[in-house]
């Protein structure tokens, strides 16, 4: 890790908006990515997400806010110095299909003036898996076998330190995508901070370590973990085999239990501040009411809940 | 080698390379010239000794319009052809300046056109001296105008570039952006018919002339385009 990579952000935005004519792309964002972070981007489609990300990469200005990336002041002027500095790995693979894989690598090795390019796409090939496919017309891979090449084209500026991946397990199966998810843990263990845009909300989850939730606004931005204690409240789920006579008097003196209500004929939904202390009391309560207990567990709420209640609802997104 | 040499070797060597692989690009870039210097060949071939007074190296001004037209092919592709790959948002996401991007797409469109005008003038050269009338060849083959063609030809190759450049940073159909570089080629055509039919009379100090523009318009033609290539509208912009 470098001093810069110590110290500072790797990107912040503050108050960034762009407009194209009347037509809002994104207004009001603002959030900081820290080094070795990895930062979801998430939100439906036409809510902003690639013109976030293509304005981040300096290929579009914003109307207005502010922004540093690499720690360099988002500026015309300073265009050149942020692109050195960053990975793009867009949607779309973009691929000259007419060259094989290792010359279409070999021109963006150039590109960013790599010392060495023969080594380094040698060393992004067998990173992705595709050592055995150097010399293969990209136009004749399948769309996983491209989307591979896209990637290793994201990790040949090994310099960068923000990389942006735009659904970069989209056409991947399994196997693939679990390699990717280590690439990308890969890059959180360098020290780069790892901007991800995807509509698998699990594999956000698994990945990052704060999300955003962006529909042309920001809905909210924190950990996964965070979002769910805000938005939902913890609950105990108790099913009995049948029905609790008196349920009030059974859950109603447990401590740390807020509140309860039935869910079909012999399911109990707890509203509790502590799980911890809740759960201990509630088994004890139903051991000395002679419920037959089936099961007590903590409900867990995904972050496409998360997800569905601050975006679902929303009207639809403007079209991109 | 500098970052800037760097970055415009490797889009020179990926456009030949392309080019390569692309055979109605390399098929185009071979008609035109054919199409060009087949009827003043056959015209050459065929005069009489008595026609020769009349000639003052007239069909080597003709094909001047070579070098106005074969790199409108490549150069009207170089950016929009990218567009429509699906290509140049990964291009235009690394370290590379819009100015070496456009010298490196203007470098490789200048080195085969050059390659196949010369050669074109070579073969036309070559057959005029093995068939055509030793009287008609003397009055062709005058070396004021062969120095005039190897002058002119960079000049007018790199001018038909900037151009061709132009239109693809305008357009976003190849299509209509090659029928656009054809057109712009055209005024050169015009001219060197009309200095063939002395309608404009050629002189040596009109030859400078022409160059001197030539060569400030080719200088200017990277600026302004440069200048032109705008990244968000091409990135924003429907295809």
């Amino acid at each position: 890790m470098t001093d810069t990579k110590r110290g500072g952000l790797a990107l912040s935005a503050q108050n960034l908006t762009k407009r194209f004519g009347d037509r809002v792309a994104f207004e009001d964002v603002s959030f900081e990515i820290g080094y070795g972070e990895v930062f979801g981007f998430l939100g439906p489609n036409g809510a902003g997400k690639t013109t976030t990300v293509r304005t981040l990469a300096t290929l579009i200005a914003p109307t207005s806010g502010s922004a540093t990336v690499a720690g360099i002041a988002l500026a015309p002027e300073n265009g050149a110095r942020i692109r050195q500095r960053i990975s793009v790995m867009p949607e779309s693979p973009g691929l000259y299909a007419r060259l094989t894989v290792a010359e279409n690598l070999e021109c963006f090795a150039g590109l960013y003036a790599l010392p060495d390019p023969r080594q380094q796409i040698d060393r992004v090939l067998r990173a992705v898996n595709l050592a055995g496919r150097a010399d293969d017309l990209c136009g004749k891979l399948s769309k996983g076998l491209r989307q591979r090449v896209s990637l290793a084209r994201a990790l040949l500026n090994d310099t960068a330190d923000v990389i942006f991946l735009d659904e970069p397990t989209s056409g991947l199966d399994p196997a693939a995508a679990r390699e990717v998810h280590d690439l990308i843990d890969g890059f959180r263990k360098r020290g780069v901070a790892v901007f991800l845009t995807t509509h698998r909300l699990e594999e956000a989850e698994r990945l990052c370590d704060r999300v955003a939730l962006l529909n042309t606004t920001l809905r909210a931005v924190g950990p996964p973990d965070e979002l769910r204690e805000q938005l939902f409240a913890k609950t105990l789920t108790v099913r009995t085999v049948t029905p609790i006579l008196e349920p009030d008097r059974v859950f109603g003196g447990i401590p740390a239990v807020e509140g309860w209500r039935q869910d079909g004929t012999a399911t109990y939904l707890l509203t509790v501040s502590d799980p911890t202390v809740a759960a201990p009391h509630a088994t004890r309560a139903l051991a000395a009411s002679g419920a037959d207990v089936l099961s007590i567990a903590e409900s867990h709420h995904s972050l496409e809940d998360v997800y569905l209640e601050l975006i679902g609802e929303d009207t639809e997104a403007v079209p991109q | 080698m500098s970052a800037t040499t760097t970055r415009v070797r490797a889009i020179y060597r990926k456009e030949l390379r392309e080019y390569r692989r692309n055979g109605s690009i390399v098929s185009t870039m071979a008609a035109i010239p054919l199409a060009l210097v087949v009827f003043p060949l056959i015209l050459v071939i065929a005069l009489p000794p008595s026609a020769a007074s009349s000639l003052h190296g007239d069909p080597l001004v003709i094909l001047l319009g070579i070098p106005a037209l074969i790199p409108s092919i490549v150069a009207t592709y170089a950016v929009v052809g990218e567009r429509v790959q699906g290509t140049l948002e990964p291009l235009l996401t690394t370290a590379i300046r819009r100015e070496e991007l456009l010298l490196g797409k203007a470098l490789a469109a200048l080195v085969p056109s050059l390659a196949i005008a010369y050669a074109t003038y070579a073969g036309f050269l070559l057959c005029t001296e093995l068939f055509a009338q030793p009287a008609v060849t003397a009055a062709v083959v005058q070396w004021p105008y062969v120095v005039a063609q190897v002058v002119f030809t960079p000049l007018i190759i790199t001018l038909s570039i900037w151009v061709g450049i132009a239109i693809s940073t305008r357009c976003s159909d190849v299509r209509v952006a090659q029928q656009l570089g054809t057109l712009a080629g055209l005024p050169v055509l015009a001219v060197a018919y009309l200095v063939s039919f002395d309608v404009i009379h050629a002189s040596t100090g009109l030859a400078l002339g022409i160059a001197v523009v030539l060569l400030v318009l080719d200088g200017l033609g990277w600026r302004f385009v440069s200048a032109a290539f705008d990244r968000e509208r091409l990135i924003t912009s429907a295809r």
